[in-house]
């Protein structure tokens, strides 16, 4: 479904992505972990059509997405949850959730209706606030929102940065769970987290990212596997990677 | 049957797209990990950035042997020991042996290959698999115990400690259903099989998966024919994973590689160019997703011709030919240019011998001069008849001659001896020709 190749993109001289290739087929559930500033977010911006790229080939269902404009990139059934949620505060949840259906055809209202359920279906909590603003909404809410808009256009493709950031463990966890339902339902999920053992226990593959290029690919189980992810992302130091995890212990660092 | 369908029928755009992938991985890896590539890659002026397509691995250098064998024995390990969970090492055929290691996830990806190689000949859950690869350093017989553990089936390590009679007798009882061994060594079981007092009659025995040492069709045809089994071929190299880089599916058309792990160029060994499509050359491959002990671009000396074209099976990777001959053990006396696997099969097809060959090159008053040292077999009968034993001298030293056009030294040596000088590949070149 998502081809890209030999990415390159970045901030004026400042040079971000240096050759990135991953792909997502269709139903994937795919994730990009890596440490901050690795590129993660200048990548799916770049998808997104918000970061030009500077070299190199994104391909959307046929589409060369480097040559479509950021504003009709979501028509073309790609739609991005961006980090730290930017749900406009002033206004109610529905009317964000409408904002997300901007590219559907205004006399397509009753479909616009139908997607509108079906997303206080997946998050019933949004349509109790429905009426209520945005900006008073705690973090997890607003991060339903923000799902909750993208989905109002019907992509194809859904990516999201860094959905668990600045959320609480638990609201992390349901979030996550949202996330596995979804991929459950068919949905093609591209997912950047810092919070790797969560994205990889959902993912069915992954993306090992480092100073804009890629490290390693993977299936997650591979990558949950694989030492220097367990070192660099996990959490573990060497010497208790041999060791057995108590059951305990290994929920509070899932959660912390 | 397809062991993994995702990956082995997957089209070759996405195939394509995957190894470029994993090809990016593991150049940027190695630059970071492995000392030899970081220095090669400098030295050479490779630009990573600049490798995006797989047409662009044909500027990377090669890795070859000695290159391995200078880095002896954990310099071109990409992880810390600690992270290696397992060691092997090549058989050393013709100098100082290599030593790989292994992660977790190596290792799972091994017995992952290995599986789809059985699974290509038609093992299943259901069978018995008897492995008499020796188990050691050696990758053939762990390699295969774990792809047969991994596809379910019932796995008998019998290894090759143990004398041909008592593998047979195993096989009988055990009801053996798949014979996982060399071709040579399935030539030894056949004649401790036709040796048993009381042949067996219900004989499970169906598959057999035979590699490690070149093998020819008529072998094929003559192991078939005496453990009425149907043979595959199945292709592998310690310096890359071991067995699993390649195998035959049910319609032996080929050996197909397992190209989303192992990227397969077939170059001219001389000029070092891409061979012509559909063309022999040497085999040389890109391990791509290789943690403890990746490569890039190895020259395996062994020859062979791919073909890219889908296989009535359904698999979309690409098939090798057999390998017959290995491109840097040519030898050259007097002239002429033979393969030493060319002798061992007119030593096979010689009848009464024992498949193993010692050649000894060696200069005699000027004049380049060829021993081939040989050993009856165990089960021939004749050897009290003279006439018989120079039957066979003769018969062997007329074919090399009309071959090619010089005439050997035989030399009959004991059979245990012979197999102590002659190596795990049942063959070895001495060349005492001063240079």
């Amino acid at each position: 479904m998502l081809r890209i190749r030999n990415l390159q993109a970045g901030y004026g001289k400042l040079r971000v992505l240096r050759g990135v290739s991953l792909h997502v087929r269709a139903g994937e559930l795919v994730t990009i972990i890596g440490a901050n500033g690795a590129g993660k977010t200048t990548l799916l911006h770049t998808v997104a059509g918000l970061v030009p790229a500077q070299g190199g080939e994104i391909e959307f269902d046929g589409t060369d997405l480097t040559r479509v404009a950021a504003y009709s990139i979501v028509g073309h059934g790609c739609a991005l949850v961006p980090e730290g949620r930017q749900v406009f505060a002033v206004m109610s949840v529905e009317e964000n959730l409408l904002l997300g259906a901007y590219t559907r055809p205004t006399r397509d209202r009753a479909g616009v209706r139908e997607t509108l359920e079906s997303v206080y279906r997946l998050f019933p909590v949004l349509r109790e606030r429905r009426r209520q603003y945005a900006g008073t909404l705690s973090g997890g809410e607003q991060q339903m929102v923000a799902i909750g808009r993208a989905r109002m256009a019907q992509p194809r493709l859904l990516m999201l940065d860094e959905p668990s950031m600045g959320l609480a463990p638990l609201v992390v966890k349901d979030i996550f769970k949202t996330l596995a339902g979804l991929h459950a339902a068919g949905v093609t999920i591209l997912l950047v987290e810092q919070n790797a053992r969560a994205a990889l226990a959902i993912a069915d593959r992954g993306y090992v990212m480092e100073t804009g290029a890629i490290l390693m690919e993977g299936a997650a189980r591979d990558l949950l596997n694989n030492n220097d992810v367990q070192r660099a992302y996990l959490g573990k130091d060497y010497q208790s990677i041999g060791e057995r995890t108590l059951p305990g212990a290994e929920t509070q660092r899932q959660t912390r | 049957m397809i062991y993994n369908r995702e990956y082995e029928t997957m089209t070759r755009s996405d195939l394509a797209q995957l190894q470029i992938e994993r090809l990016q991985t593991t150049l940027n890896r190695v630059y970071r990990h492995v000392a030899f590539y970081h220095e090669t890659f400098d030295r050479e002026g490779v630009d990573l950035e600049k490798v995006r397509s797989l047409d662009d691995l044909q500027r990377l250098p090669f890795t070859t042997k000695e290159d391995l064998r200078r880095s002896y024995p954990y310099g071109m390990f990409a992880v810390p020991l600690r992270d290696i969970v397992r060691l092997h090492a090549s058989s050393g055929t013709t100098g100082q042996p290599i030593v790989v290691g292994y992660t977790r996830n190596d290792l799972q990806h091994w017995s992952e290959v290995v599986a789809r190689t059985l699974s290509a000949a038609g093992v299943t859950e259901h069978d018995v698999v008897q492995i008499a690869f020796q188990y050691s350093l050696f990758t053939g017989g762990l390699g295969f115990h774990y792809g047969a553990e991994r596809l379910g089936a019932a796995v008998i390590p019998a290894s090759s400690h143990t004398n041909a009679t008592e593998q047979i007798l195993i096989m009988r009882d055990y009801k053996t259903s798949v014979l996982v061994t060399m071709p040579s060594h399935a030539l030894a079981l056949a004649a401790a099989r036709a040796a048993l007092p009381q042949q067996p009659g219900d004989w499970p025995l169906k598959i057999g998966i035979f590699g490690a040492e070149p093998w020819s069709e008529e072998l094929r045809r003559h192991i078939e024919e005496r453990l009425h089994l149907t043979a595959y071929d199945s292709y592998g190299l310690t310096e890359i994973i071991g067995p699993g880089i390649s195998g035959e599916c049910v319609h032996r058309n080929g050996l197909h590689v397992n190209e989303d792990h192992f990227i397969v160029e077939v170059i001219n060994p001389l000029t070092l160019a891409p061979s012509a499509a559909g063309a022999a050359g040497e085999l040389v491959f890109t391990t791509i997703t290789k943690e403890g002990f990746p490569l890039v671009r190895y020259r395996t000396g062994d020859v062979a011709a791919l073909n890219p074209a889908p296989c009535a099976c359904g698999r979309t990777l690409a098939r090798m030919s057999r390998v017959a001959r290995r491109a840097d053990d040519l030898i050259s006396i007097r002239g002429r240019k033979l393969f030493p696997t060319q002798l061992q099969e007119m030593v096979r097809a010689s009848g009464g011998l024992a498949p193993q060959v010692r050649v000894v090159l060696s200069r005699v008053a000027e004049e380049d001069a060829l021993d081939l040292q040989v050993a009856f077999a165990e089960d021939f009968g004749g050897l009290d008849e003279v006439r018989q034993v120079e039957q066979i001298r003769q018969t062997l030293t007329q074919r090399i001659e009309q071959a090619f056009g010089l005439t050997p030294k035989i030399t009959f040596v004991e059979f245990p001896t012979l197999l102590r000088n002659c190596g795990a590949k049942n063959l070895r070149v001495v060349d005492n020709r001063p240079a």
